[in-house]
């Protein structure tokens, strides 16, 4: 079987299957646990909301708290141009639609071709910043820096199959790159694309019977 | 031994010629076990989000007074659980690591939750601190200081020796002296009102606020020998059995005067321990309510059961966490100032996102965290110096002792004032 094969059939089922099973079991390893009841007279008035409002209102920099403004200002840039690559750029939207049979339009290319560059820029800083920042060098292990990596080589593997039309070896990398992303996202950090989900909500909703501010 | 000391600005024990810094005999392979079973007994589904949700990006970090003061990276609070972190990754942990943590834990930690504010995941890490601080006594490993002021409320009733018999002599001294009427073991009334062991022993002004406010609003209101200690040791040292003894303590005696309301003082702590842990405690819905004394005074001036005269001067205000942003009643202390019309000089940051005073979490009774808690101290200062304001306020007596010391300590010359006693000195004449 040819490498490009391997990649767009089994290593791609096996992949997507990781992925899925994988979050499932993380969210299990939460969800299994008991939710201690709250006997306490909710505050009058308290929103039934508080975990919808706070997973949008932890989008935004908090009110009044000083944060670590650079690097949340990358961190916004990257995670958008991210997302602009994966769901804007016109060979993805066609590889989704093969798969799930709908697409979308897609953005010109220059645009993706600009949000890959941010996306590789930010992400070289925020390893600097991992790397040279006290708190954050504390605060590391193997899997900050190897999500680091699975996520850049998407980038940097896509970024080699340009100009197309792209050869079959370059692109069953850039696959690979893309699939080992899937397999490794469930069981370290970047596991956060769920969890943001259920940790804000979490502290949402207990703090609005509170009245009290996420 | 552990003799109180009353003779300083900041009231706790006498500081330990030699310190015990760890509680009973057990060899340290059983102390680490007992840490680890204690937390992981307390893995909900809230705590095992959080512990599976941290995303390492160290924001916390700058909301914390302890690390921005000392710019000391082991002070970022989601690095304050790391045993706790491997504990729950299944890794090993030693009573070592535990003993290395105690620091970070107990001394450079108030619980104040600024840190939950910053997390982008809404991590509750104040929360987190909590569930460790109960895994560390089980480990016994808790300062010496604030084990034994918790010890003391378990057996005494009070961490300052506030005693049933202590506080009907100050009842009855404050009484002659300031020709009020504070009422003791009514077998029924409509509010129970509960005290802070601080209020009784350096600040018996704010019980005589709250007797003449509670007089002019002709109120059915007691205090019970029985249950009249609203600060709970139990919470902050880590002793889930003594926190529920300490709440029960009050819950009973509400319940023995079938009290509809009962009344927190001025203290921050006690409104989370009571408002929002109390029914927990109890194991079901508490029967009355449960007010910190700036929600009811802001309900009695909204309902117009009592009325002030508009005070002089500028005031800026210092938010207790555990009451304001932890707590949810933000708004009522603004109410009353209001009401009070007062020049409000608010802090930047204020309200929710206030700066921590330093001394809430027991941190103020130990003598080993006094650098730590000085420095974060340095903040406030420079917060209220910056708003202008001529006079300052709080609602808790816990941090008021934290500013006492704090002005001794600097030689500052501002003096933190009580709300309530604010109150009470601008009671407009009745009818």
């Amino acid at each position: 079987m040819a490498l490009l094969e391997f990649a767009r059939g089994p290593a791609l089922a096996l992949s997507v299957a990781v992925f899925v099973l994988g979050l499932a079991w993380r969210l299990y390893r939460i969800f299994r646990r008991p939710l201690r009841p709250d006997h306490s007279a909710p505050r009058p008035g308290a929103s039934r909301h508080g975990g919808l409002r706070a997973i949008f209102a932890k989008m935004l920099p908090p009110k009044g708290v000083r944060i670590r403004g650079a690097q949340m200002v990358n961190a916004y840039a990257w995670h958008i141009a991210l997302a602009l690559i994966a769901f804007g750029f016109a060979p993805h939207i066609a590889f989704i639609a093969r798969h799930l049979g709908f697409g979308w339009p897609a953005l010109p290319d220059p645009v993706t071709y600009m949000a890959t560059a941010v996306a590789i820029v930010g992400l070289l800083a925020a390893l600097a910043a991992r790397l040279s920042d006290g708190v954050l060098r504390l605060l590391s292990s193997f899997d900050d820096y190897f999500s680091w990596a699975v996520t850049m080589l998407p980038l940097v593997t896509g970024m080699a199959l340009l100009p197309a039309p792209a050869a079959p070896v370059p692109l069953a990398v850039h696959l690979l790159s893309l699939e080992l992303l899937l397999v490794w996202l469930p069981f370290g950090k970047l596991a956060h694309a769920a969890l943001v989900f259920v940790s804000r909500w979490r502290t949402g909703t207990d703090f609005a019977r509170k009245g009290a501010a996420v | 031994m552990n003799e109180l000391d009353f003779d300083t600005p900041r009231f706790t024990i006498k500081k330990p010629a030699v310190r015990y810094d760890a509680q009973g005999g057990a060899p340290d392979a059983e102390r680490a076990q007992r840490a680890i079973a204690s937390f992981m007994r307390d893995m909900t589904r809230s705590a095992a989000t959080y512990m599976e949700s941290c995303i390492r990006c160290g924001h916390c970090a700058e909301a914390c007074h302890f690390y921005v003061t000392s710019e000391d990276p082991q002070f970022t609070p989601i690095w304050k659980l790391e045993p706790f972190r491997k504990a729950y990754r299944k890794k090993k942990v030693t009573a070592q690591e535990l003993r290395g943590w105690q620091e970070l834990l107990y001394d450079s930690c108030t619980m104040c939750g600024r840190c939950t504010l910053a997390c982008p995941m809404g991590i509750d890490i104040a929360g987190l601190v909590a569930q460790a601080r109960r895994g560390m006594f089980a480990a016994g490993l808790v300062p010496h200081e604030l084990h034994a002021v918790a010890e003391r409320a378990e057996r005494e009733g009070s961490p300052l020796g506030a005693t049933p018999k202590v506080l009907k002599e100050r009842i009855e001294w404050l009484s002659d002296e300031h020709g009020v009427e504070i009422v003791l073991d009514r077998p029924q009334a409509d509010i129970m009102v509960t005290l802070s062991s601080i209020e009784i022993m350096k600040y018996p002004a704010s019980i005589v606020a709250l007797a003449k406010i509670l007089a002019r609003m002709g109120a059915s209101w007691t205090l019970r020998s029985e249950g009249y200690e609203a600060t709970n040791f139990g919470l902050f040292s880590g002793n889930l059995d003594w926190q529920r003894d300490m709440s029960l303590r009050v819950i009973e005696a509400a319940l023995a005067c079938r009290a509809k309301t009962v009344l927190l003082p001025e203290c921050g702590h006690a409104y989370g321990a009571m408002r929002w842990q109390g029914a927990n405690m109890y194991g079901k819905p508490l029967p009355f309510r449960v007010l910190h004394i700036t929600e009811f005074l802001a309900e009695a001036l909204r309902e117009r059961r009592l009325e002030l005269t508009p005070m002089a001067g500028s005031l800026t205000f210092h938010d207790p966490c555990q009451v304001s942003r932890r707590g949810g009643a933000t708004g009522a202390p603004r109410e009353i100032l209001a009401s009070l019309k007062a020049d409000l000089r608010e802090m930047a940051p204020g309200g929710d996102a206030s700066w921590c005073c330093g001394g809430g979490g027991g941190v103020v009774t130990m003598h080993r965290a006094d650098a730590h808690r000085h420095r974060a101290f340095e903040i406030k200062m420079k917060q209220v110096e910056a708003t202008g304001a001529e006079r300052l306020a709080t609602s808790c007596s816990n941090c008021r002792l934290t500013f006492d010391d704090g002005q001794a300590h600097f030689q500052w010359d501002r003096k933190m004032e009580s709300l309530l006693e604010l109150v009470a000195e601008h009671l407009a004449a009745p009818g």
